[in-house]
């Protein structure tokens, strides 16, 4: 059984699996759709309460959270689309134009 | 055991000897009856199907492509504008690699609104990635829907199979034919086993991704080779058939072509009309004989060419129109097919039936006449044309 990470641009199409199935759970970590952003959001870790308010908003879970606090984001997932700047009760992520992480 | 029933109910029949995981249920015009009568076979206890009800076939083609994915085996049922509104959903399960099966009742799209029979509704999705079988009568019906599963979820083919019959003719004109015992049906069908299923808790699995183009080919040229490889496999079920059922089937049926010199190919319950044709002539000297084909997907060509090797005029009988302005899709086929021969036959398309408009004996007896003037004249004139229409030229 061939494994995500083992199949790239050079897989012969006698080595991939039918219908292109994944056997296995959680490969879009494999895949950098963070270069599709046109706006970036930057996180101000001094103004942040971790009120984990922006985490359930986030629909590509670009978040990441370790004991209990939210993380700087997760670029190579985020779409820029700043839902997360919007639902922020404080001063803690702004967004700035262009899709380079700041 | 036998019994006198509609080509909808043997389907239901044999759905019902079948008992699949999953049924997708919406009624259309010819096909109802197969929803129906199995929903009287769940509400009986008389299978364990789970039975969805949904508003449309975008949904119920929808409910069998996740019940097969989950793991299941999902059956499904529908005809002409139905089927069309399945468009979308046929390339997935075909491309999924979804082994449903499907009992399409062959019906005109629409417009105008016509609820008969003709083949445009399926020829519409002949390049979808489905296996298409044809039956002629209804006691073909019920065999190719029992073959379907075995051939389909072979796991070399893993492709969705729609097992066509023609809407009313066939769907509503009851037969007396034979049924195989339920027990072995099953025997037969087997259970569905595939390697890996959405809830395979070892695995879980990913189904329908996000496919560029460094990718999106290679998984083509997997699907295309499938579609070669059900050639082989569709024999291999029909010889297993036969042993249960005594009943013969191949890629296509060849009737009286031994020696024949002029020949039709056509499909489905035509068949029956034009067999009467060739007898008659074949009292009277003609050397007249047909093809039937019976599996249209995947296409055997090169079987067809060595079937018509010998032969010098042959009509093709397309019953949808196709609007390639260059012939009917069983047309394109054919000739395509015979193009590796060394000599060809003399080759014509006859568009008839549209919309259910009917072909006699006495029709087909005209067109042998054609074919033989030809023969004896050398002169193929007009290729492409239409029968059965009235014209000021009548």
């Amino acid at each position: 059984m061939i494994h995500a990470k083992d199949i790239n641009e050079r897989t012969p199409w006698q080595e991939l699996t039918p219908g292109g199935e994944i056997y296995e759970p959680g490969t879009a970590r494999l895949f950098n759709t963070g270069t599709w952003r046109t706006d970036t959001p930057v996180f101000h870790e001094e103004a942040c309460k971790h009120c984990m308010l922006c985490i359930p908003f986030c629909p590509d879970s670009a978040i990441p959270v370790k004991d209990g606090k939210r993380l700087d984001f997760d670029y190579m997932h985020c779409k820029g689309c700043g839902i997360c700047k919007e639902v922020c009760p404080f001063p803690a992520i702004t967004m700035v134009s262009g899709g380079e992480a700041r | 055991m036998s019994g006198p029933l509609s080509g909808n109910e043997a389907v239901a029949y044999a759905m019902k000897q079948i008992n699949p995981d999953v049924m997708g249920a919406f009624p259309i015009t010819p096909s109802t009856e197969i929803p129906e009568y199995f929903a009287q076979f769940v509400a009986d206890g008389e299978v364990n199907t789970e039975y969805v009800v949904v508003e449309s076939e975008h949904s119920s083609m929808s409910v069998c492509i996740a019940a097969q994915a989950a793991g299941a085996r999902a059956v499904c049922a529908t005809s002409s504008c139905g089927l069309a509104l399945m468009y979308e959903l046929l390339y997935v399960a075909a491309s999924s690699r979804l082994p449903i099966t499907l009992a399409c009742v062959n019906r005109a799209l629409s417009g105008p609104i016509n609820i008969n029979h003709d083949y445009s509704d399926s020829m519409g999705a002949r390049d979808s990635g489905w296996i298409q079988i044809y039956a002629e009568n209804n006691q073909e019906a019920y065999d190719n829907f029992i073959m379907a599963m075995p051939i389909g979820e072979t796991p070399e083919i893993r492709l969705p199979v729609m097992a066509c019959m023609d809407g009313f003719i066939t769907s509503h004109a009851v037969e007396n034919i034979d049924l195989l015992e339920t027990d072995v049906v099953r025997e037969f069908v087997g259970e569905y086993d595939p390697e890996h299923y959405l809830l395979k808790k070892e695995n879980p699995l990913a189904v329908g991704p996000y496919d560029l183009s460094p990718f999106y080919m290679e998984h083509k040229v997997l699907e295309a080779e499938a579609m070669k490889a059900a050639k082989a496999r569709i024999l291999e079920v029909a010889a297993e058939f036969e042993k249960i059922s005594g009943r013969h089937y191949g890629l296509f049926e060849e009737y009286r072509m031994e020696d024949a010199e002029l020949a039709l190919v056509l499909m489905g319950s035509t068949a029956g009309t034009a067999k009467a044709a060739v007898d008659k002539l074949r009292e009277d000297g003609v050397k007249a004989g047909l093809i039937k084909v019976r599996v249209f997907r995947p296409f055997p060509g090169e079987e067809l060419a060595r079937a018509l090797a010998a032969t010098k005029a042959v009509a093709v009988m397309d019953k949808s129109e196709g609007f390639s302005a260059n012939g009917g899709p069983l047309f394109a086929e054919t000739r395509s097919a015979l193009y590796d021969l060394k000599n060809r036959p003399y080759l014509i398309d006859i568009v008839y039936g549209l919309g259910g408009r009917d072909i006699t004996v006495q029709g087909f007896e005209t067109i042998f006449a054609r074919l033989a003037q030809i023969t004896a004249t050398g002169e193929t004139g007009p290729v492409y044309v239409h029968m059965g229409q009235r014209s000021k030229e009548d």
